[in-house]
């Protein structure tokens, strides 16, 4: 079966994001960018997946400006087998890239999409759950467990009370947690070999999608700044102070 | 302009979170809320009492049971055109069902909103809180999650809303629950605890979080930790503070053994007053606390366990 990982060139999670002195949103230039960290585990979970004979093909796909490639590189050199690039200067919101991979499933017709659950860049934990709806497909998100026997998958979910499992028929969308599985490093002889891995380049147009965004930035602005603290010398200090200062205890 | 809220509910009780969730929602004007599940005549009660909100929807079908996402979205889509936004609180069941029912009614979702401006726009924290986007939605009906930290909860009493049941068509799901390990614990639960300890890396191994729970016990407090702390296996993965994990905004947080990365400082630093024990004082976590201890944790603890039996001065 055909495995499909969208995988999103963000800022790297290194990186200590500061916001443009105009308001309008935050300073890339010049700043480090890395594959989206739960994309790497997507990429890892399909890569095992055809170690283990159940998957046949890894398609990755990024979406956004030429540069994406590079994000898909990386993909190829864990192990996927071939990229799709969906160029455009256009700020991508979850709808959009949820649309424009729905194309992208029609014309690959995968048994699985393996997304990341949020993109460290916009936080919004949101396109894996649309594009589920989009396709009527059924979700297991925030995994960090997954079991696929034939047609069923056993996803096991992380959830605010601890865990929960869920079973479902293929094909299905999955989102990954932190914990799903520890992603690899390319060895130099894969990065050398994912060169010649073909990646094909469309436009939102050829897949019929309008990407236009529905939330206008109004500004962006940095988050209130704490006041700088204090050291204290001793516990017994400490408990006195939470006692009598902060009056938090 | 009528919002309807899911609420997140255990049978009998509103979560907090969805409280906080109504809070956001209430500063648009009239708030319905979904009460879905069976079993949940408790719930649907409790809701009720929500001061401010004037009618509870009751979904009592057990094709809605474990908020499962597939046909939770499709009841909310079905609510939908009676209302011009949908809410629920940025918990795991929201943010699961919110998503997949704006790209069914094609919106694009307003993810953990951390302030409401206006009935069309929002403020919400992006690069792990190091940045606050205020958006404007030019969609019809604005689906929305909102961050539990960043709005304090209605109270549980004071109204009397109306109740209605809502039927839900029982098309097969797609998906099935199969099973839940959720962790028991008689502390409070860390989105809603008034103070909150988390341990990290340093905390070294599981065992040695027995050195906190006394200390949390005397406080009421929760237990939370770092990815690193549960990554490791000390701890099970509920208990994660951070961009990724559970954003908390108590009174007060203790943070031991914690370095304090950016992903750690997103889920805890709008926390009131914040403690920090770490052994290294370069430790980043210092630049947030009000209060730093450069010490041994494994000294450290014990000793604030014993000082907290004395009576104050
Ligand atoms: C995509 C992504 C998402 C992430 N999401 C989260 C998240 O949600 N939450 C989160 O917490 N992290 C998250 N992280 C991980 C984060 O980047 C850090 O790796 C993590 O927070 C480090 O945990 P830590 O502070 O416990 O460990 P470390 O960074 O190893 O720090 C351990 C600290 O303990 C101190 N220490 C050691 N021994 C003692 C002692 N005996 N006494 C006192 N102090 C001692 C050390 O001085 C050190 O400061 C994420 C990372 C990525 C890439
Ligand atoms: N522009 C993009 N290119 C590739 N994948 C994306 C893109 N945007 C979102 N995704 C995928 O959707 C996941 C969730 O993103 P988000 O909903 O934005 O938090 C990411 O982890 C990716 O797997």
């Amino acid at each position: 079966m055909k495995i499909i990982v969208p995988v999103k060139r963000v800022v790297d999670y290194n990186v200590k994001v500061r916001v443009k002195s105009d308001g309008t949103g935050v300073e890339t230039a010049g700043v480090k960018m890395s594959m989206n960290p739960f994309d790497e585990i997507a990429v890892e979970e399909a890569v095992r997946l055809k170690e283990k004979g159940v998957a046949t093909e890894i398609v990755a796909v990024s979406l956004g400006v030429a540069a994406c490639q590079e994000t898909i590189r990386t993909a190829l050199a864990m192990g996927a087998d071939r990229g799709i690039l969906v160029e455009t200067d256009v700020d991508l919101q979850p709808l959009a890239v949820a649309k424009l991979l729905k194309a992208i499933v029609a014309k690959e017709d995968p048994k699985l999409v393996i997304l990341g659950k949020q993109a460290i860049d916009d936080d919004m934990n949101a396109t894996g759950q649309m594009l589920a709806a989009l396709l009527g497909w059924p979700q297991g998100t925030f995994a960090s467990k997954v079991v696929i026997e034939g047609d069923a998958l056993t996803v096991t979910r992380e959830v605010d009370g601890g865990l929960e499992t869920l079973a479902m028929t293929l094909p299905a969308i999955i989102t990954t947690d932190l914990r799903l599985n520890e992603p690899r490093y390319a060895s130099l002889p894969n990065i050398m070999k994912a060169r010649k891995k073909p990646i094909e380049t469309v436009k939102p147009a050829d897949l019929g999608v309008d990407p236009a965004p529905r939330l206008t930035v109004v500004s962006v602005a940095e988050p209130p700044k704490r006041q700088a603290g204090q050291k204290v010398g001793s516990v017994a200090e400490l408990v006195q102070k939470l006692r009598t200062e902060a009056k938090v205890i | 302009m009528t919002s309807l809220v899911l609420l997140d509910h255990d049978g009998n009780a509103i979560k907090q979170p969805a409280r906080s969730a109504v809070a956001a929602a209430l500063k648009l004007g009239e708030v319905h809320v979904l009460v879905a599940g069976t079993n949940s005549a408790g719930a649907a009660a409790a809701a009720a009492k929500l001061p401010g909100v004037t009618k509870v929807l009751v979904a009592d079908s057990p094709a809605v049971d474990h908020a499962l996402a597939e046909p939770l979205a499709a009841l909310l889509v079905a609510l939908a055109p009676a209302y011009t936004h949908l809410f629920a609180a940025s918990t795991a069941a929201g943010k699961n069902v919110m998503p997949r029912a704006a790209a069914l009614l094609d919106a694009q979702p307003i993810s953990d909103i951390a302030g409401v401006v206006d009935a069309d726009t929002f403020i919400r924290p992006i690069y792990a809180g190091n940045a606050l986007a205020t958006v404007k939605s030019s969609d019809k009906i604005k689906v929305l999650t909102v961050r539990a930290a960043s709005f304090d909860p209605i109270p549980a009493d004071g109204g009397s809303a109306a109740t209605e049941t809502v039927s839900v068509a029982d098309a097969p799901s797609i998906s099935r629950f199969v099973s839940a390990e959720l962790s028991k614990s008689e502390r409070p639960e860390l989105t809603a605890a008034r103070v909150v300890i988390s341990g990290g890396r340093g905390m070294q191994n599981g065992e040695n979080f027995k050195l906190i729970e006394p200390i949390a016990d005397k406080l009421g407090a929760a237990v939370g930790a770092s990815r690193a702390a549960v990554d490791a296996g000390f701890v099970p993965n509920d208990y994660q503070v951070g961009q990724t994990g559970k954003i908390v905004a108590p009174e007060l947080y203790v943070a031991v053994g914690i370095s304090g990365a950016i992903q750690h400082l997103a889920g805890m630093k709008d926390s009131k007053v914040i403690v920090a024990i770490n052994k290294d004082e370069e430790a980043p976590i210092f630049q947030v606390a009000d209060y730093g201890l450069v010490a041994d944790l494994f000294a450290a603890l014990p000793e604030l366990n014993a000082e907290l039996d004395k009576p104050a001065e």
